[in-house]
């Protein structure tokens, strides 16, 4: 394939292929190979980013979201998009991130809002792409009226729709052998630690706190599927899952339910820690706190659905590891 | 929270959906407190409790309840044959639950009532005059500062929310006094309208600038008889006691004032200063609930009309039923919100309003045909 005026007529093909890559998870690609002339204008990095594929389509939640040229000026709202787009190594053609955005250290934070977004102060940093994790401001149109191509990119229900956000995103930045490379070493990862995992005679029980007011997960959640493949069994499963998934627990149903771990995704909302557990009343009953059992998480790795979900999982590995034989 | 601040072309006497605020002298023979209301209430309170104490998302069976509880009087040895976790589970976390119930309910029906035969409207309730909004400014503040629960003996939060339902209050003051000279009551509440507005803006705004503690700020909003032991408890049990005392010995006067300021003027009662006395017990005990229990809407409007459809119009009795009967309904409702989705929580908010609303209208219809 190469690159011709006459060129727009591959775009139909282009679109089949890229929505069925999407849907399917599998790589996607614009080209077979980088051509010569497309990997001379390219940085000379060694995960070169592909220009050559443009102009893409990409199937986001939004629908088909079609980018001429490879964007470099990328707005994320979303930080979750913001880790995939610097994991895939496209944080070059970031210009601004939400105040939200806090990893990397290096995303170029600004006090931009993915919960209140404005318009003009999205369009002021004149990006080629917007990627959004909620359109409920209806923000693909308004920006799509000042030609700004916008990504929706809602919270992954599945390992597989990270898989395939991080796809979609290596797509649309041209980045797709990174994209791809991301993808499968975090398959890698997930199956290491699962792998090594101690064989326990009974599952271990959870319980993963969102707040102190005790709001946790099932196991239909993202994050609930991540203990699941940790072989852990949810406390919170016993809920009828009528409050889509995020239940608010009864104080004395945790203690007789008596989890072997609890896990804390409110340390930084709300500064709990092992030690304001203990002192909960009632709370010292509970084996997880006798036994040292309480993990304290990161908020932010412990709600978003982006590579640094291995680590979460890693760190659920080793409490598990550390407490299967007791 | 909105729905707290009554519209104001509700303020004046009679007005309203409510019309049925009559005088004391009209329908039955003006009232003393009747025995057999007084014995229901207490019945009411007793059993509430005992079911609050007995049901619960975990099954503790209700003889081994009965033990424990026995157990803890003087000179009574009675093995309960609970778990340590059962006993922890009772002691620490239910019965205190069912008490600050008993605590907030009663107190919110009290100063309710309290509020309604002040200013004359039956559609006055406790978080009229700012309180609500102030304490939601409160307790929005000290969860966005993330000072972590569980640090100090008490919270944070119900310390920050009981300064932020004062400041509401003696805004509302400080407002109406500055736009009328004489202290009248529609002035007083149009202030009261004007204080919630804007700290609900700032409410509103300080939350939308820490959206990631939106849940908390929820959860607080909704309500909530959240304890850590008995810390709640003892944090509001003086101010409950206080104001419920004050509001109690009032309550003849509250009749009198009930015909009307120039009447109970010409009778002898500092009308005024009765006023004062009233709106500060009650908004004082009030803000205490509050501080614990976050914004529990429609008791302290529902638990005194019902009882004053079903016991009479007279403050004598509509005072100390309301006490009774506002501890037994919210320590109900806060069942009800612990197993209808059990192990899940509802917003107790929620079921006060669900079942209050729709039981209200039929003491209401039925009082009408009959």
């Amino acid at each position: 394939m190469t690159r011709m005026p006459g060129a727009r007529g591959l775009l139909p093909t282009l679109v089949m292929i890229l929505t069925l890559a999407a849907c399917g998870g599998a790589q996607t690609s614009g080209g077979d190979a980088p051509t010569p002339e497309a990997t001379a204008s390219a940085a000379p990095s060694e995960a070169a980013s592909d220009a050559a594929q443009f102009p893409v389509t990409v199937e986001a939640a939004n629908g088909e979201v079609t980018l001429d040229e490879q964007p470099t000026s990328i707005v994320s709202l979303s930080p979750t998009a913001t880790e995939m787009l610097f994991a895939i190594d496209a944080g070059d053609q970031v210009t601004a991130v939400d105040d939200f955005s806090t990893y990397p250290s290096d995303a170029p934070t600004t006090d931009l809002s993915g919960f209140e977004p404005n318009v003009e102060a999205i369009a002021g940093y004149e990006p080629d792409l917007v990627v959004i994790a909620d359109d409920g401001a209806d923000l693909s149109t308004s920006l799509g009226e000042l030609d700004i191509p916008v990504l929706v990119m809602p919270a992954a229900q599945t390992l597989d729709d990270t898989y395939a956000q991080i796809e979609q995103l290596g797509a649309a930045t041209g980045h797709d052998a990174g994209a791809a490379a991301l993808v499968e070493q975090m398959r890698d990862d997930i199956d290491k630690i699962t792998g090594d995992l101690p064989g326990t005679d009974e599952p271990l029980t959870y319980y993963h706190e969102l707040d102190d007011t005790y709001y946790s997960v099932t196991s239909n959640t993202f994050v609930g599927q991540i203990y699941e493949l940790a072989g852990l069994t949810n406390i919170a499963d016993e809920v009828d899952d009528d409050a889509g998934g995020y239940p608010q627990l009864s104080e004395e149903f945790i203690i007789d339910a008596d989890p072997d771990l609890i896990f804390l995704a409110d340390t930084t909302c709300c500064g709990q820690t092992a030690e304001t557990v203990a002192e909960r009343p009632a709370w010292d009953q509970i084996t997880a706190v006798r036994d040292g059992g309480v993990v304290e998480l990161d908020d932010d790795v412990a709600s978003r659905w982006g590579p640094r979900i291995v680590d979460l999982l890693r760190t659920v590995g080793d409490a598990v590891a550390e407490h299967a034989g007791s | 929270m909105s729905l707290t601040a009554p519209h104001p072309t509700a303020t004046g006497p009679g007005g309203g959906a409510v019309a049925h605020d009559a005088p004391p002298s009209a329908g039955r023979p003006a009232g003393r407190l009747r025995r057999g209301w007084l014995a229901a209430g207490v019945v009411a309170v007793v059993a509430a409790a005992v079911a609050g104490i007995a049901l619960g998302p975990v099954d503790l069976p209700l003889p081994a309840v009965v033990r424990a509880l026995l157990d803890r009087l003087p000179l009574v040895d009675l093995p309960s044959g609970l778990s340590d976790r059962d006993l922890a589970i009772l002691w620490q976390l239910r019965v205190p639950r069912v008490v600050l119930g008993l605590l907030v309910g009663a107190m919110l029906a009290t100063a309710g009532a309290g509020y309604q035969g002040v200013f004359r409207n039956p559609l006055a309730d406790p978080y009229l005059l700012g309180i609500a909004a102030g304490a939601g400014v409160g307790a929005t503040l000290a969860i966005v500062s993330g000072v972590p629960s569980g640090r100090w003996w008490i919270d944070p939060l119900p310390l920050a929310a009981f300064g932020g339902a004062l400041a509401g209050v003696v805004a509302t003051y400080a407002l109406s006094r500055s736009v009328s000279g004489e202290r009248s009551t529609v002035s007083l509440i149009l202030a009261g309208v004007a204080v919630a507005a804007f700290f609900t803006a700032v409410q509103t705004f300080v939350q939308m600038r820490n959206i990631e503690s939106i849940r908390s700020v929820y959860a607080w909003l909704f309500g909530r008889l959240a304890t850590t032991g008995w810390n709640e408890v003892v944090l509001i049990l003086p101010y409950v006691v206080v104001s419920s005392v004050v509001l109690l010995t009032h309550r003849r006067l509250l009749d009198v004032i009930g015909v009307g300021d120039r009447e109970a003027t010409a009778l002898g009662v500092p009308v005024t200063r009765v006023r004062v006395v009233i709106v500060v017990a009650a908004s004082l005990g009030t803000a205490a609930a509050v501080a614990v229990s976050g914004l529990i809407g429609f008791v302290g409007i529902i638990v005194p009309h019902t009882v004053r459809l079903l016991a009479g119009w007279s403050y004598r009795s509509v005072l100390p039923l309301s006490l009774l009967f506002g501890g037994a309904f919210m320590v109900l409702t806060d069942l009800i919100a612990r197993l209808a989705l059990a192990p899940a929580e509802l917003p107790i908010g929620v079921v006060t309003a669900f079942l209050g609303a729709p039981f209200f209208v039929l003491v209401l219809r039925h009082r009408s045909a009959s």
